[in-house]
């Protein structure tokens, strides 16, 4: 688990700069108070500590590879490395977080858990651990992606979740965890929300983050077993509410030489009307109980997002990446359906990896990053690609008919 | 000095009578009723139509929802209304116009209910200075955190002698709610449930012993019931506990129902 780090850490009320803090109704509070009070001490705890690594290295597979990728290398004239947490059991980085959770919310005395998901990774992952501990488990999934994410849906039912549609709204991320919300106003007692991403409330935001920076914290290491230095000059990541980005970045925020560049969803164009790219189009304000950007009208309704993928399809971003963003320590790209798509083909055939259709979307940008020859680059391969074989098939049946 | 006062009055909007609200409790401490409904809705020029004929109804106590895109705490009835009212082309400055134009021929006192992300994007000053000009009493923003308002918020609510009101629940420690009590100038919102909005069952004994506990705690403002209060037997149930209640849900399901027409009947069955 990362250690905070001063300049980008939280502040007591759980800002980042400007951004975080909890803007929640009081019947969320109590919830939300016990976590903040307990979660450093919990997860501080050596028997909590033994319990999270013994689990990442048995269950989850870790340390994950870096991997240099050479073909890749030669193509786009850097030195690009992969950080795999597409070999993370479950397919994705996002059980990092969920096997700290689960563990959390055994010493909170939860016997049942809640969890949204967008493109199914993180449901999949809550519903792995609530196997695994065996707790109950319930997901809420917006209809939308419940259809396109089909193989999650099947692998959240066979891991014994139950599957709750999301019918409001847009029918996607973010109105399934409007409804994960409103399902723990209701459970007050019993329940913990295992929230997926590096949003939500303070301390969530913090403390997904530190579940998630094992990432970074085997990219020193790895690194400088394979370079010599523990520093690449970028790190990229593809960010949504930004948890595989948080991770990736977090042991490397205060190491300024380290680019960070953020690749948010552009949908079918940043200003096609259909997109996700939050850090662009977005402004200040509140979304699910915290204070970052987000997409929304001059009366601050919130403007329905669109992406291909449904782990970015999101109109929010993290608190942290905001605070990045805003101070100006990442730099934010952002790539379109069709480009992310291309980029997941492209990878496949280069080196044999099908990505999925989130970070297809980090990769999508290596080509306009002015790169030079000497320049190392870690894209962080955030999930595996099986669950949008869907959508790669559509796209490329789609090709040859216009062809 | 007196030309300085004088001066400060002068330059800031301010009701020139006592607050609604507050007037309200100074009258009346037993049975008072909160009804609430989403503006713009079910048709988008019935906000008005429906406070009047509330307030003709016997009503003592409006609370208006401004319709949100994302309203964490309401149930499903809510959450209906106000995507509905949304759609109808509902949006903060047509709900000014409004309640100003419903103000001239009403004193009932309005409360609006929101979410905070609406009042940042439409600017605090600006929403603030609005509710004072069209006639608006009070102010229900479950999402604000009590210790940011009372660092940037409050002055700018008391300031304009506008009403504030915070939730407290069951889950709420004794020393939460008398921070609550203590930065509610309106009445304190007892949510009667640990729910989102829009229940419909009854009111158990846990539940009293709830009211009961928050009886004893010697606290200031005037307290009102609300969530899952949906009929005559849970209103006169959860009123006698405290100074009254709010019902939401159920009056917005009524309307979808039996419309504006249905108005006088309802309200007639929770108070007869």
């Amino acid at each position: 688990m990362g250690e905070s780090n001063k300049k980008y850490a939280p502040d007591e009320q759980g800002y980042f700069g400007d951004f975080g803090g909890a803007f929640i109704p009081e019947m969320l509070h109590a919830n939300v108070e016990n976590i903040r009070q307990q979660y450093l001490d919990i997860i501080g705890d050596p028997s909590f500590k033994k319990e999270y690594d013994d689990l990442l290295k048995h269950y989850v597979g870790r340390p994950t590879p870096l991997y240099f990728a050479k073909r890749m290398s030669k193509e786009i004239g850097a030195q690009i490395y992969f950080k795999r947490e597409d070999l993370c059991h479950t397919g994705a980085h996002k059980v990092n977080n969920t096997i700290g959770q689960i563990l959390l919310a055994q010493r909170l005395n939860k016997k049942r858990i809640i969890a949204e998901t967008g493109a199914g990774q993180h449901g999949v992952a809550t519903a792995t651990v609530c196997a695994l501990m065996g707790l109950e488990c319930i997901v809420y999934m917006g209809e939308v992606d419940i259809a396109r994410q089909a193989p999650n849906v099947q692998r959240m039912k066979m891991l014994g979740a139950t599957v709750r549609p999301a019918l409001s709204g847009s029918r996607t991320l973010k109105d399934a965890t409007n409804e994960a919300i409103r399902d723990w106003i209701n459970n007050p007692t019993d329940t913990h929300y295992i929230i997926g991403s590096v949003v939500g409330p303070h301390p969530y935001p913090d403390m997904v983050a530190r579940f998630q920076a094992v990432i970074s914290e085997e990219m020193k290491w790895q690194m400088k077993e394979m370079t010599g230095n523990e520093n690449p000059d970028y790190i990229v990541a593809c960010v949504g509410g930004g948890s595989n980005a948080a991770g990736a970045f977090y042991h490397y925020l205060n190491d300024e030489d380290v680019k960070l560049v953020l690749v948010e969803a552009a949908g079918e164009g940043i200003h096609s009307g259909k997109s996700a790219a939050t850090s662009i189009l977005g402004s200040q304000g509140v979304i699910h109980g915290s204070m970052t950007l987000l997409m929304q009208d001059e009366y601050g309704q919130i403007v329905e997002p669109h992406s291909i993928s449904a782990g970015l399809d999101y109109p929010g971003i993290g608190p942290l990446h905001a605070h990045l963003i805003k101070s100006g320590r990442a730099e934010v790209y952002a790539a379109t359906d069709a480009q992310a798509i291309e980029a997941a083909y492209h990878l496949t055939k280069t080196e044999g990896i099908i990505p999925a259709l989130e970070t297809a979307h980090a990769l999508a940008i290596l080509k306009d990053m002015n790169l030079k020859e000497k320049d190392k680059v870690i894209v962080n391969l955030s999930g595996r690609g099986d669950k949008d074989l869907n959508t790669y098939m559509e796209y490329e049946t789609k090709n040859i008919s216009d062809e | 000095m007196t030309k300085t006062l004088i001066l400060i009055w002068n330059t800031k909007p301010r009701i020139s009578v006592m607050n609604r609200i507050k007037k309200l409790f100074a009258e009346k401490q037993e049975d008072v009723l909160n009804i609430y409904f989403t503006a713009g809705f079910p048709e988008l020029h019935d906000t008005g139509t429906i406070i009047k004929t509330l307030d003709s109804a016997g009503v003592d106590l409006i609370e208006l929802g401004m319709p949100y895109s994302d309203p964490l705490a309401d149930g499903e009835t809510i959450q209906r209304s106000s995507s509905i009212a949304l759609k109808n082309g509902l949006q903060l400055d047509l709900l000014f116009d409004q309640v100003t134009e419903t103000r001239k021929e009403t004193e009932v006192p309005i409360m609006l209910m929101g979410y905070y992300n609406q009042i940042i994007q439409y600017g605090q000053d600006t929403f603030l200075d609005k509710c004072v000009s069209a006639g608006i009493d009070g102010l229900i923003i479950p999402d604000i955190p009590m210790d940011y308002y009372e660092e940037k918020v409050a002055k700018a609510i008391e300031d304009r002698g506008l009403s504030m009101t915070f939730l407290v629940t069951p889950e709420t420690s004794d020393a939460r709610i008398k921070q609550a009590d203590a930065l509610s100038s309106g009445f304190l919102y007892v949510v009667a449930q640990s729910s989102i909005t829009g229940g419909t069952s009854d009111i158990s004994d846990q539940q009293e012993a709830y009211f009961e506990r928050l009886n004893k705690l010697d606290l200031q403002a005037p307290r009102l019931i609300g969530f899952g209060i949906h009929n005559k037997e849970t209103f006169a149930k959860a009123a006698k506990k405290a100074n009254g209640a709010i019902i939401g849900s159920a009056f917005i399901r009524m309307l979808e129902k039996d419309g504006i027409q249905g108005i006088n009947n309802f309200v007639k069955s929770i108070k007869d």
